[in-house]
C-alpha cells in the first residue's frame, strides 16, 4: 500500500486546497492518471498518480486545504496483489535478522581468539554464554569462564571419573583451570590483607560436650563451626559477600565456598548455599555428603557454583595461617590456620588456650582494611559464643 | 618547536630541497607568478627564480610527462598536480611511463619523479574536485606512494621522497592547509618506509592515515575518558604499507578498526583488513572493522559534505561498539 | 574377632578414604594420619567406617590413643566381643 501525498508543485508551495477527487476507492489508476484537482497560489492544478494501482482509501475531504506532505489517499499498487500491509515486511524482516544469530545446533560462535584460550586450557565452549557481537564468545567470556570455580573442566572431568580414583589427566585439567584462575586473581585483584588471632577455647569446649551427646556419624568438626561463624559475620559485614563486576554487587544469599584438597594435587571448592541460614548440624551433614564426593570428583554442577565468598582451610598440623588468593570475581577469602595450643593472655594471666589464626583477603577495589577488620572481629564475637551459632 | 601552519610547513620543505640540490625545481600549474593555487609556493618564484620555478601550461598529461622526461635525464623535478582529481588526464604518464620504465629497460632507466597533490574533501568542491584516491595509486607496483597526515611529515616528507631513484606519490591534504600545529624546529629527516604509532593503547588498534589522523587522535582523547584505551597507527605509507607496524599493533589489542575518507570498496582498508586475517586471524577478538566514506559522489552541501565522511563522533560510535558490543 | 580381622578392617575403610595409598603396607609404629596423609574430615569418615563395620563409636577424646596402627589395634581388640 502506498500513501499518495499532497505534492509541491512549486519551489515556494506549502500547502494546496483538494477541490475535487477525479478518482474513488476501487478505482484503477495508471502511472500518470489525474487524480484530483487541488488549488494553490499558482492557481487550479491537476495532480497525478505516479504508480500503478488501485484506489483504496481517500483520506481527506473535498475542499479541505493541507499542508505540502500530507497523505492525501492509499494506493494498492500493481506489485501488491495481495493485501499484505506495509507494516508487516519489517516485523518479518526483523524475526529473520533475529534467526540469524541464533547459532545453528552445533555451530558455536566465538572469536578466534576466543577459541584459542579456551582450546589451551581445555574449557567447553558449549557451555559459555557469549557477549560479544551477535552473542560470540569473547576470550573476556572464556577468561571468566575459567575463573568461575573451576566448573567447566570439573564437568568434564565428573563425566569421566566414574568409580574410578581421578585419573591424572582429570587433575591435570583441573590443575590448568586453577592455575588460570590464580593467574587471572592475582593479576586483577589488588588484595589486602588481615589475620587475627581467635581463641577456640570456648568453642572446642562446646564442641567436644555437644559431640559427646551426638552418635559418630553426627559428630561436628570445627570446620562446620567456622563456616557458621563466617556466614553470621557475613551478615553483619555484606561488603564481603558478593561480587565485583565494575563495581561492587552484593549478594543476598550467603553461598559459602569451600577449599578441598584433592588427593594426588589441585583443589576443588564446592559450595554450601545459604550457609547463614542452617544449624551447625546441617552444614556438618552437608559436608559429610560433599565433601567425599568431592575428592571422588562425583559433585553436582550445582554445588560447585553460586559461591559469594570463600574459605579455606590448612587443617591438622598444618601452617599456623594460610592467605588465599581470592576466586574471580568474589571479593574476598577467609583462611583458617592449624587449631593449636599455645600461650595466651587473658585478664593478665597466661595461661596454654587453643588458637586458631585466621585471616582474610580481600579486593581492596570493594572493601578496604575497616571492612575486613569489622569481619574479623565479627567471626571472632559468633566463635566466643558457639552455642548461637 | 615551532608552531607552523600546514601549508608552511610544506613550503619550508619545499624550500629546503630547493636549498640543498641544484637538479630540484618545482613544477606545476601557477606554482610561480600566482604563489600556487592553495599558496603553498608564495614567495618562492622571487626567491628561487624561474628556472626553479615553473609555470606549466593547463595539461596535466603533457607537464607530467616533461616532468618524467626531466627525471630521466638526471633532473629531479617536484611535479605539482594542483589535485588528485586532475591526476586522471595524466594516468597513462604516471602508470605506464613513471611506475613502468624500470621494468621496461630491464633496470636501465631511473624515473626519480616527486609528484605532489593535494586531495580529499572539506571545501565544498563537489563530486568532481573532493577525491580520496590513494587507493588507485596505492594499487600500482613500481611507485611509492605517502600519505602526509601530520605536520611533521608536511615538514620532512618530501626531503627523502627526493632521495628515492624511483617515483613517488605524495598526497597532501587541503583541507588541512590553515591548521596549525607544534613541530620540532629546523631540519627532521624523517623515513619514508615505517607506519607511526601517534598514540599508544591496549583496546583496539585504530588504522588510518591523511585526514583521519587528527580525527582519530581526538576521538582517542574522549574515548579515553569513556574507559576505552585506544592505540592510534598513522600509516604514512600507503604503498608498500609497513605491516609489521599494524600487525603488531592489533596482535596486542586483539581488535582493529581502520579509518579513511576514500570509499571502502577496493580500498586502502581492505587491504589492510585481508592482511590482518591472513597473517593474525587467531589473535583476533572481534571481527576487523572499517569506517569509510559513504558510497556516494561527494555531495556538494556542506552538511551532506560533513556527513559523507568519518567524523570524530563516528569513530568514537563505531569504537565504542566494537570494544564494548 | 581376632587381630587380623580387625586389621583387614582397618586397612579396608582406609583405602575408602585415601584409594591412592597403601593402608596394608604401613608399619605399626608409623602416624597413621601423617603417612596416608589424611585430614580432620576424612579421619571422621574413618570413625564413622569403623563405627558401622564393628558397632564401635570412638569417643573424641580417644583420638589421641589410635594414632599408630599398633595402638589402634590395641585399642580396639578388647572392646570387639
Amino acid at each position: 500500500m502506498i500513501e499518495f501525498l499532497m505534492p509541491n508543485l512549486g519551489a515556494d508551495m506549502e500547502s494546496g486546497t483538494l477541490t475535487e477527487w477525479r478518482k474513488k476507492p476501487g478505482d484503477t489508476v495508471k502511472r500518470g492518471d489525474i487524480i484530483a484537482e487541488v488549488e494553490t497560489q499558482k492557481g487550479l492544478i491537476e495532480i497525478e498518480v505516479f504508480e500503478d494501482g488501485v484506489i483504496n482509501k481517500l483520506l481527506i475531504d473535498e475542499g479541505t486545504k493541507v499542508p505540502v506532505g500530507t497523505p492525501m489517499a492509499l494506493i494498492l499498487t500493481a506489485t501488491e496483489k495481495q493485501v499484505t500491509p506495509v507494516t508487516e515486511e519489517p516485523k518479518i524482516k526483523a524475526k529473520e535478522e533475529k534467526q540469524e544469530t541464533i547459532s545453528e545446533p552445533g555451530k558455536i560462535k566465538a572469536t578466534p581468539l576466543a577459541k584459542r584460550i579456551a582450546s589451551e586450557h581445555k574449557i567447553d565452549l558449549s557451555q559459555i554464554q557469549g557477549t560479544g557481537e551477535n552473542g560470540a564468545i569473547t576470550k573476556e567470556d572464556v577468561e571468566n569462564a575459567i575463573a568461575k570455580q573451576v566448573v567447566i573442566p570439573v564437568e568434564e572431568s565428573l563425566k569421566k571419573a566414574g568409580e574410578e580414583i581421578p585419573d591424572k589427566s582429570t587433575t591435570t585439567n583441573i590443575r590448568a583451570a586453577v592455575a588460570a584462575a590464580m593467574e587471572k586473581s592475582n593479576r586483577e585483584i589488588p588484595h589486602y590483607y588481615l589475620e587475627k588471632t581467635i581463641d577456640m577455647s570456648k568453642a572446642l569446649a562446646w564442641m567436644s560436650e555437644a559431640n559427646k551427646q551426638r552418635p559418630v556419624k553426627q559428630r561436628l568438626l570445627p570446620g562446620a563451626l567456622f563456616i557458621k561463624a563466617v556466614a553470621l559475620s557475613l551478615r553483619e559485614v555484606p561488603e564481603l559477600n558478593g561480587i565485583w563486576n565494575n563495581g561492587l554487587q552484593v549478594k543476598s544469599d550467603i553461598n559459602i565456598g569451600f577449599v578441598v584438597s584433592l588427593r594426588g594435587g589441585g583443589i576443588i571448592v564446592p559450595a554450601i548455599h545459604n550457609a547463614n541460614l542452617k544449624t551447625v548440624d546441617e552444614i556438618m551433614e552437608k559436608l559429610n555428603d560433599i565433601i567425599p564426593r568431592a575428592k571422588a570428583l562425583k559433585l553436582r554442577s550445582s554445588e560447585l557454583s553460586d559461591s559469594t565468598v570463600t574459605i579455606t582451610s590448612i587443617g591438622e598440623g598444618g601452617a599456623d595461617s594460610v592467605y588465599g588468593i581470592i576466586y574471580p570475581p568474589q571479593v574476598a577469602i577467609i583462611g583458617f590456620g592449624n587449631i593449636s595450643k599455645k600461650p595466651f593472655a587473658q585478664d593478665d594471666l597466661l595461661g596454654i588456650h587453643s588458637l586458631v589464626n585466621v585471616t582474610i583477603a580481600a579486593d581492596h577495589r570493594a572493601t578496604d582494611g575497616l571492612t575486613g577488620s569489622r569481619f574479623l572481629m565479627a567471626l571472632n564475637t559468633h566463635l566466643q559464643n558457639p552455642g548461637s551459632l | 618547536m615551532t608552531k607552523i601552519t600546514y601549508r608552511e610547513a610544506l613550503k619550508q620543505g619545499i624550500r629546503e630541497a630547493l636549498q640543498k640540490d641544484a637538479r630540484v625545481f618545482l613544477m606545476g600549474e601557477d606554482v610561480g607568478r600566482y604563489g600556487g593555487a592553495f599558496a603553498v609556493s608564495k614567495g618562492l618564484l622571487q626567491e628561487f627564480g624561474e628556472d626553479r620555478i615553473m609555470d606549466v601550461p593547463l595539461s596535466e598529461s603533457g607537464f607530467v610527462g616533461a616532468g618524467i622526461g626531466a627525471a630521466i635525464a638526471g633532473m629531479k623535478p617536484i611535479v605539482e598536480i594542483m589535485t588528485v582529481n586532475f591526476s586522471l588526464l595524466a594516468m597513462d604518464q604516471i602508470v605506464n611511463n613513471a611506475a613502468t620504465l624500470l621494468h621496461m629497460s630491464g633496470g636501465q632507466i631511473n624515473v626519480p619523479v616527486v609528484i605532489r597533490m593535494g586531495c580529499g574533501i572539506g571545501r565544498q568542491l563537489a563530486a568532481q574536485h573532493s577525491h580520496s584516491w590513494e587507493p588507485f595509486f596505492a594499487h600500482i607496483p613500481g611507485l611509492k606512494v605517502l600519505s602526509v597526515g601530520t605536520h611533521e611529515d608536511a615538514r620532512n616528507m618530501l626531503g627523502m621522497a627526493l632521495n628515492s631513484p624511483d617515483p613517488v606519490i605524495i598526497f597532501e591534504y587541503t583541507s588541512m592547509l590553515n591548521m596549525e600545529s607544534e613541530i620540532a624546529s629546523g631540519t627532521n629527516p624523517t623515513d619514508i618506509t615505517s607506519a607511526k604509532i601517534r598514540r599508544q593503547g591496549k583496546d583496539i588498534s585504530i588504522i588510518t592515515y591523511g585526514n583521519g589522523v587528527y580525527k582519530c587522535l581526538d576521538a582517542a582523547i574522549e574515548l579515553a575518558a569513556k574507559g576505552i584505551d585506544a592505540e592510534v597507527i598513522d600509516l604514512r605509507v600507503l604503498r608498500p604499507l609497513d605491516e609489521t607496524t599494524f600487525l603488531a599493533s592489533v596482535s596486542k589489542t586483539h581488535r582493529a578498526l581502520i579509518v579513511e575518507d576514500a570509499w571502502q570498496s577496493v580500498s586502502i582498508s581492505s587491504e589492510i583488513s585481508a592482511r590482518i586475517m591472513e597473517k593474525i586471524f587467531y589473535d583476533l577478538d572481534a571481527p576487523v572493522k572499517r569506517l569509510c566514506g559513504v558510497e556516494v559522489p561527494v555531495p556538494y552541501p556542506l552538511h551532506l559534505e560533513d556527513a559523507a565522511i568519518p567524523q570524530v563522533k563516528d569513530i568514537i560510535t563505531t569504537v565504542t561498539k566494537i570494544v564494548k558490543p | 574377632m581376632n587381630k587380623e580381622e580387625i586389621e583387614k578392617i582397618i586397612v579396608s575403610s582406609l583405602k575408602k578414604i585415601a584409594p591412592d595409598t597403601e593402608p596394608s603396607k604401613l608399619s605399626p609404629d608409623e602416624n597413621i594420619k601423617e603417612t596416608l596423609g589424611i585430614d580432620s574430615f576424612d579421619f571422621l569418615q574413618f570413625i564413622i567406617s569403623l563405627d558401622e563395620k564393628l558397632n564401635l563409636e570412638i569417643p573424641e577424646q580417644d583420638y589421641g590413643k589410635i594414632t599408630t596402627m599398633s595402638s589402634l589395634i590395641n585399642y580396639l581388640t578388647p572392646k570387639i566381643k
